[in-house]
C-alpha cells in the first residue's frame, strides 16, 4: 500500500524534477540541434514508458495487495499478449534506432569544405594547429618532437612551414564554416570535449582521430578533457573562441607559423650561445 | 515433447543419481576453514565479497565526499580520488558482485535448488575460493603498497595506466592489480567450471532443464558467459603486464612523456579497448542476469503466482547472454575507432532492449492478478524493477549511438551505470538475503530493521542517481575531482552536488544496519523453519534446516513439476513442491 | 576480433543444439510427474569428468581465440615485422604429435584390456611431452641468442607469449599424465584405467590442435589462407 504511493510520488517527483529543475543542456553553440532533438525525442519516449510501467505497477501493488482469502490467478503465459508486447517494444525501438543511425551518418560524413585544424593533446595541455595559407597541415610524427619543436610537426614536409602553431594558448575558430577537427596525442588518451558543441572524441597517440562541427554561435567556450589522462585530467583545460569572420582575420594575423617559430628559436639559442 | 509416464512416476523408487562422493571432513579445519561444502564455500566467498564491498563503499563515500564539498578535505588529492574511484569500480564489479552472485549466490544455490548433494568437484570449488581469496588479498595488498594502489580508473587504458602521469603506472599499483585480475579469472575459472557441470550432470531426477528456477537459468547462463568472456580480461591484462614490465608495445604506441621520447612504438590503446569490452560488456550482463533470475523467483514466491511466462522469460536469459557479446563497442562511440562500427553496435544493442524491456514486462505482468505479500524480499525485488527499468531506459541513450556523443564521459553515464548495474543488481542481493538466509540461518532477519534498510536504500539510492543524469546532462565530465568554475555549469549544481552526497552518506550508513541485523539475528532472529516462505523451489523442501552437509539426507528428491506451481486450481495449499506428486501420492502412502 | 567471434559462433551454434535437444520449447507447467527415467540415467562419475573436460577446453579455446584476433589486430598496423622461426619449432611440432599418438594407442589399447601396452603407450607420450617442452626451451634459447629477446618486436614478443601460455598448460598436461602413469603402474583393474587416460588423451589432442592453430598462425600461414580464400571470390 504504502509502496503504491511511494511509486506513484517517484514517478511524480522525477517527472517534476525534470520540467522544473534548472539542470538542463547548456545552450548550443553548433550545428548539431539534430543531436539535441534525438536526445529530447528519447527522453519523451523513454520517459512515458517509465511512468506508464511503473504506475500500473503502482496499480497492482494496490489492487492486488495480500487480503485475507486472496487467491492468485494462474496463469503461466498469455501468448498473444506477450507477442503484442513484443512487436510493440521492437517498433519503439526501432523509432528510436531510426533517427540516431541517420543523424550518425551525418556525423560521420565531413563536408568537403571544412576546413582543418589540427588538436594535439599532452599531459595537460590543449595545442592547436592551423593550416596556414596553403591550407594543407604538414606531416608530424611523435619522433620528431624536440623542446623546439613541441608538436613534432615535419621540416622537410613543405606543407609545414607556414602552419600555424597555437602552443598551450586559445583556439579561434570562424563562425559558421565548417571545420574538420582533427584529434592527435603525444602521451596518452584525451577526449576533446566542448559541451556546447556536443561532439567530441579521444585523442589516441599513434592515430588521428577526427570529429567536424560547424559553429553557429559566436562566444568563449570550455574546453575539457573527457577521457581519463592521470592526474592532472581534470585540470586539463582550453579555451576555444568562436569569432566573426573580422575577428577571426585580426587573430589568425597575429600567430606565428611554424617556420617564424622555428626561427625565432633559432636566434634565441644563438643569442644565447653568444656569450 | 518429454514423453511422460504419469503411472510410473508415482511407482519410481527415491532412486539415487550416482552419488558425488562426498569429502567428509575430519576436523575443525577441513570443516569450516578448507571445506568442500559448497554451503560453506558460498558463505566464504559472500563474506569475503562483503567485507571488500565495504571498503569500496568507504571510498565512494570519500569520492562523495570530495565531490560534495569541494576543498573541504585536504587529504583527498586528485591523486587519491582517481585512486578511490579505480578501486571502488573494479572492488564493486569484479570483486562483489561477480563474486557474490556467482561464488556466493552460485555455490549456495544451485546444488539445493537442483536437488544435488554438492557441486561436481567440490575439491576445485574449494580451491576456486582460495585463490579469490588470494586475488582479494593482492588488490587490497596495493593499497599499502609505495605509490598506492592504481588510479588509471577501472577501464585500466593504457597508455596512461602505466605511466608515472598516473597514481601507480609506474610503481606497484597497476602490476597488484593486474596479477590480483589474473588470480581472480583462474579462481573463477575453477569455480564457474563447477557451476556448469553441477547443472548439466547432478540434476535431481525429474529437474529437466525447463523445469529449473529462474535463478539457475539466469546463474548457469551468467557463468557460461563468464567463462568465455574473462579470457578477454586475462589477454589484455597479460599483455598489458608485458608491456609494462618487459617493454614490449603491444599496446603502446610512440609516445613522449614529460618531453621524454619512451621505448614504444607502434602498438595501439584501441586493441586494448576492444579486448578490455569484449570482456567488460558482457561482465554487466554476468552482474545482471542472476540478478534478473533472483528477482523472477523472488516476485513469484511472494506474489503467490506462476511467473508470467516461463518460457520467455528463460529465452530472454539465453538471447539477451548471447547477444551481449556482439555490443561490446557501444562502449567506445567516442574511442576514435573506425565509425562504421558505429551503426552496427547501436543496432545490436538497441535489439538487446527488447528481450530485456520482455522480462520487465514479465514482472509486472506476474504482480497482475496476484496475491502480493510485502515481505522484505518483495520489497527489494520491487524496487529492483523500479531502479533496473530506470537504468535501461537511459542505457537507450547510451546505445544510440549519436545520442551517446554529447553524453559519453559525462556523470550521465555514471548516474546510468550505476542506476543498472549498481543499485539495481544491489537490492536484487539484498531481497535474495532475506529471502534465503532463513535457510542459511535457520533464523529470520529481524523485519523492523529491514524495513528501516529497504527504505533508506531504496529512496536514497534513488535520490543519489536519478539527479545525478542532470549533473551530466549539464555535462560536466566524469573523473573530475572537482568541478571547479565550469564556465557552462551553473553554480547550483553545487548544491546538488552537496545533496547527493549527503544521500549518499546515509545510504551507506543504513548498509552497516544491514550488516548489524545479519549478525544479531544468528542469534536472536525467529526460527524460520524449514519453509518460511512457502515456496515450491527444492531449497526449501530439504529435510532439515540449515541442510547438512551432503543436503538431503537418505535420498535424494524426485522432481514431479516446474518451480512454479503457485495458487495451482484445486491444490490445497496455495502452492505445490517441485517435489510434490500431487495429484498423485506420495511414495509412502502407496504401500 | 572475428576469430573470436567464429569460435563463439561454434559454441552457441552448439548450446543452441543442445538446448533444442532439451526441448527447450516445452510448456513445463502442463509436465507433471518425474519422468520415467532420470534424464542423466547414464550419468556417471566419467561422464561428468568428461564434460568437466570439455568445459575447460572451451574456456581455454577461447583463451587462445581471443590471443589469435589480438595477434591479427596487432599484426594489421604498420611496424609488424615477421621473423625467421627457429627449425626446431618443427621437431617441436613432431613431439606433440607423437605424444598424442602414443596417448592414444595406450587409450586404444587400455580399453581392449592391454595393461601393459597402455603402461608403455603412456611412458612414451610423457617422454615426448617432456622433450616437446625442453624443445620449446631450446627454441626460446636459441631466439634469445639470435638477439631476439622477449621485447624486440611485437611478432616475438607474442610468439613467447603464445608458446609461453601454451607450454603452461602442457605442463598441466604433463601432472595430469604423470598421475595417470602413477594409477596405471598401481592398478591392475584396466577398467578403471581407460577413463583417466581417455580424459588425458581428449586434453592433449586438444593442446596439439591448439599448438597446431597456433603454428599456422605464427608461419603467417593463416593470413595467405585468407589472402588466397579472398582471391578465389
Amino acid at each position: 500500500m504504502i509502496f503504491a504511493v511511494i511509486l506513484v510520488l517517484i514517478v511524480l517527483g522525477s517527472v517534476i524534477f525534470h520540467v522544473f529543475s534548472p539542470w538542463w543542456m547548456t545552450p548550443i553553440a553548433s550545428n548539431w540541434s539534430y543531436i539535441d532533438d534525438t536526445l529530447v525525442v528519447t527522453f519523451w519516449m523513454t520517459g512515458i514508458v517509465f511512468a506508464a510501467i511503473v504506475l500500473f505497477m503502482a496499480y497492482c501493488l494496490f489492487r492486488f495487495r495480500h487480503v485475507e482469502g486472496r487467491k492468485a490467478a494462474y496463469e503461466p503465459e498469455n501468448k498473444k499478449l506477450e507477442i503484442w508486447l513484443t512487436v510493440a517494444t521492437t517498433v519503439g525501438v526501432a523509432a528510436l534506432l531510426a533517427p540516431g543511425l541517420y543523424v550518425w551518418g551525418q556525423f560521420i560524413t565531413v563536408p568537403d569544405e571544412a576546413t582543418e585544424v589540427e588538436v594535439v593533446g599532452l599531459q595537460w595541455q590543449w595545442n592547436f594547429r592551423l593550416p596556414g595559407e596553403d591550407g594543407k597541415l604538414g606531416k608530424s610524427d611523435t619522433d620528431l618532437i624536440s623542446f623546439d619543436n613541441p608538436l613534432g610537426l615535419d621540416p622537410d614536409d613543405p606543407n609545414s612551414a607556414d602552419d600555424v602553431v597555437v602552443e598551450a594558448d586559445d583556439l579561434h575558430l570562424p563562425i559558421g564554416k565548417p571545420v574538420k577537427m582533427l584529434l592527435r596525442s603525444i602521451d596518452v588518451l584525451h577526449d576533446f570535449y566542448v559541451p556546447e558543441f556536443r561532439a567530441k572524441m579521444d585523442l589516441i597517440p599513434g592515430t588521428i582521430t577526427y570529429f567536424w562541427i560547424t559553429p553557429t554561435r559566436t562566444g568563449e567556450f570550455e574546453i575539457l578533457c573527457a577521457e581519463l589522462c592521470g592526474t592532472g585530467h581534470g585540470f586539463m583545460r582550453g579555451i576555444v573562441l568562436v569569432d566573426t569572420d573580422e575577428d577571426y582575420q585580426t587573430w589568425l594575423q597575429e600567430q606565428s607559423t611554424f617556420t617564424e617559430l622555428t626561427l625565432n628559436d633559432h636566434i634565441k639559442t644563438a643569442s644565447r650561445a653568444k656569450p | 515433447m518429454v514423453e511422460f509416464t504419469p503411472k510410473a512416476a508415482g511407482a519410481v523408487p527415491p532412486a539415487e543419481v550416482p552419488d558425488v562422493e562426498l569429502y567428509h571432513p575430519t576436523n575443525w579445519w577441513t570443516k569450516y576453514v578448507f571445506s568442500q561444502d559448497a554451503k560453506v564455500i558460498a558463505i566464504q566467498y559472500s563474506g569475503t565479497a562483503i567485507l571488500v564491498g565495504l571498503i569500496a563503499l568507504v571510498l565512494s563515500w570519500l569520492m562523495r565526499l570530495q565531490l560534495g564539498f569541494p576543498d573541504t578535505f585536504s587529504f583527498i588529492s586528485a591523486e587519491a580520488y582517481y585512486q578511490f574511484i579505480t578501486m571502488h569500480g573494479m572492488i564493486m564489479v569484479i570483486y562483489l558482485l561477480t563474486a557474490l552472485f556467482l561464488g556466493g549466490f552460485g555455490n549456495y544455490l544451485i546444488p539445493l535448488m537442483i536437488g544435488a548433494r554438492d557441486m561436481a568437484f567440490p575439491y576445485v570449488n574449494m580451491l576456486s575460493f582460495w585463490i579469490y581469496f588470494l586475488a582479494v588479498l593482492v588488490l587490497v595488498s596495493s593499497f599499502f603498497s609505495p605509490g598506492g594502489p592504481t588510479g588509471a580508473g577501472w577501464t585500466l587504458y593504457p597508455p596512461q595506466a602505466i605511466m608515472s602521469g598516473t597514481p601507480g603506472g609506474q610503481d606497484a599499483g597497476i602490476l597488484l592489480m593486474l596479477i590480483s585480475l589474473v588470480l581472480f579469472i583462474i579462481g573463477f575459472t575453477m569455480g564457474g567450471l563447477n557451476y556448469v557441470v553441477t547443472v548439466l550432470q547432478c540434476r535431481a531426477r525429474g529437474m529437466t532443464l525447463m523445469r529449473m528456477p529462474l535463478t539457475i537459468w539466469a546463474i548457469f547462463t551468467a557463468t557460461v558467459m563468464a567463462l568465455l568472456a574473462f579470457p578477454a580480461l586475462f589477454v589484455a591484462g597479460v599483455m598489458m603486464l608485458f608491456d609494462r614490465l618487459l617493454g614490449s608495445s603491444f599496446f603502446m604506441p610512440a609516445l613522449v612523456e614529460l618531453g621524454e621520447r619512451l621505448e614504444y612504438g607502434g602498438g595501439s590503446p584501441i586493441l586494448f579497448q576492444h579486448l578490455f569490452w569484449f570482456f567488460g560488456h558482457p561482465e554487466v550482463y554476468i552482474v545482471a542476469l542472476p540478478a534478473f533470475g533472483i528477482v523472477s523467483d523472488l516476485i513469484s514466491v511472494h506474489a503467490r503466482k506462476t511467473i508470467f511466462g516461463y518460457r520467455m522469460m528463460v529465452w530472454a536469459i539465453v538471447i539477451i547472454g548471447a547477444l551481449s557479446f556482439i555490443v561490446w563497442a557501444h562502449h567506445m562511440y567516442v574511442s576514435g575507432m573506425n565509425p562504421w562500427f558505429g551503426f552496427f553496435f547501436a543496432t545490436t544493442t538497441l535489439i538487446i532492449a527488447v528481450p530485456t524491456a520482455i522480462k520487465v514486462y514479465n514482472w509486472v505482468l506476474t504482480l497482475w492478478r496476484g496475491d502480493i505479500h510485502f515481505s522484505i524480499p518483495m520489497l527489494f525485488a520491487l524496487a529492483f524493477i523500479v531502479t533496473f527499468l530506470n537504468g535501461g531506459l537511459s542505457g537507450l541513450f547510451l546505445g544510440n549511438v549519436v545520442v551517446d556523443v554529447p553524453l559519453s564521459d559525462t556523470m550521465f553515464v555514471v548516474a546510468h551505470f550505476h542506476m543498472v548495474m549498481g543499485v539495481a543488481p544491489i537490492l536484487a542481493i539484498f531481497g535474495a538475503i532475506y529471502h534465503w538466509y532463513p535457510k542459511i540461518a535457520g533464523k529470520m532477519l529481524d523485519d523492523t530493521m529491514g524495513k528501516i534498510h529497504f527504505w533508506i536504500t531504496f529512496i536514497g539510492a534513488y535520490a543519489i542517481f536519478f539527479p545525478m543524469h542532470y549533473v551530466g546532462l549539464v555535462g560536466v565530465p566524469r573523473r573530475y575531482p572537482e568541478i571547479g568554475d565550469m564556465s557552462f555549469v551553473p553554480e547550483s549544481i553545487n548544491e546538488l552536488n552537496a545533496f547527493i552526497s549527503i544521500a549518499a552518506l546515509i545510504v551507506g550508513a543504513a548498509q552497516v544496519l544491514f550488516i548489524f541485523n545479519l549478525l544479531w539475528s544468528i542469534r536472536h532472529g525467529k526460527d524460520s523453519g524449514g519453509n518460511p516462505w512457502r515456496a515450491t523451489t527444492l531449497e526449501w523442501q530439504t529435510p532439515t534446516t540449515p541442510p547438512p552437509h551432503g543436503n538431503w539426507g537418505q535420498n535424494l528428491p524426485v522432481v514431479y513439476r516446474w518451480a512454479y506451481d503457485y495458487s495451482v486450481p484445486g491444490a490445497d495449499e496455495d502452492f505445490l513442491a517441485q517435489n510434490d506428486p500431487w495429484p498423485d501420492k506420495p511414495d509412502g502412502a502407496q504401500a | 576480433m572475428s576469430v573470436i567471434l567464429t569460435f563463439l559462433l561454434v559454441i552457441f551454434c552448439f548450446g543452441g543444439w543442445w538446448l533444442t535437444k532439451n526441448h527447450f520449447l516445452s510448456k513445463p507447467w502442463l509436465e507433471h510427474g518425474a519422468p520415467a527415467a532420470s534424464v542423466d540415467s547414464d550419468a556417471s562419475h566419467r561422464q561428468t569428468a568428461k564434460i568437466g573436460l570439455g568445459v575447460f577446453l572451451a574456456v581455454i579455446g577461447s583463451l587462445f581465440a581471443i590471443f589469435t584476433s589480438a595477434y591479427f589486430e596487432r599484426m594489421g598496423l604498420p611496424d609488424w615485422r615477421s621473423f625467421q622461426l627457429p627449425r626446431l619449432l618443427w621437431v617441436n611440432t613432431g613431439m606433440l604429435i607423437a605424444c598424442s599418438a602414443a596417448l592414444h594407442c595406450a587409450l586404444i589399447d587400455a580399453r581392449n584390456g592391454f595393461l601393459v601396452p597402455a603402461r608403455s603407450g603412456l611412458a612414451i607420450a610423457g617422454v615426448a611431452g617432456l622433450a616437446f617442452v625442453f624443445g620449446q626451451l631450446a627454441v626460446w634459447v636459441q631466439l634469445v641468442n639470435e638477439g631476439l629477446g622477449v621485447s624486440a618486436t611485437p611478432a616475438v614478443t607474442f610468439f613467447y607469449l603464445l608458446t609461453g601460455l601454451h607450454g603452461l598448460h602442457i605442463l598441466g598436461g604433463l601432472v595430469a599424465l604423470a598421475m595417470t602413469c602413477a594409477s596405471a603402474w598401481r592398478t591392475t583393474a584396466i577398467s578403471e584405467l581407460a577413463p583417466k587416460i581417455e580424459l588425458c588423451t581428449i586434453y592433449w589432442h586438444f593442446l596439439l590442435a591448439i599448438w597446431l592453430a597456433m603454428v599456422v598462425v605464427i608461419t603467417g600461414w593463416a593470413e595467405d589462407i585468407v589472402v588466397t580464400c579472398s582471391q578465389l571470390f
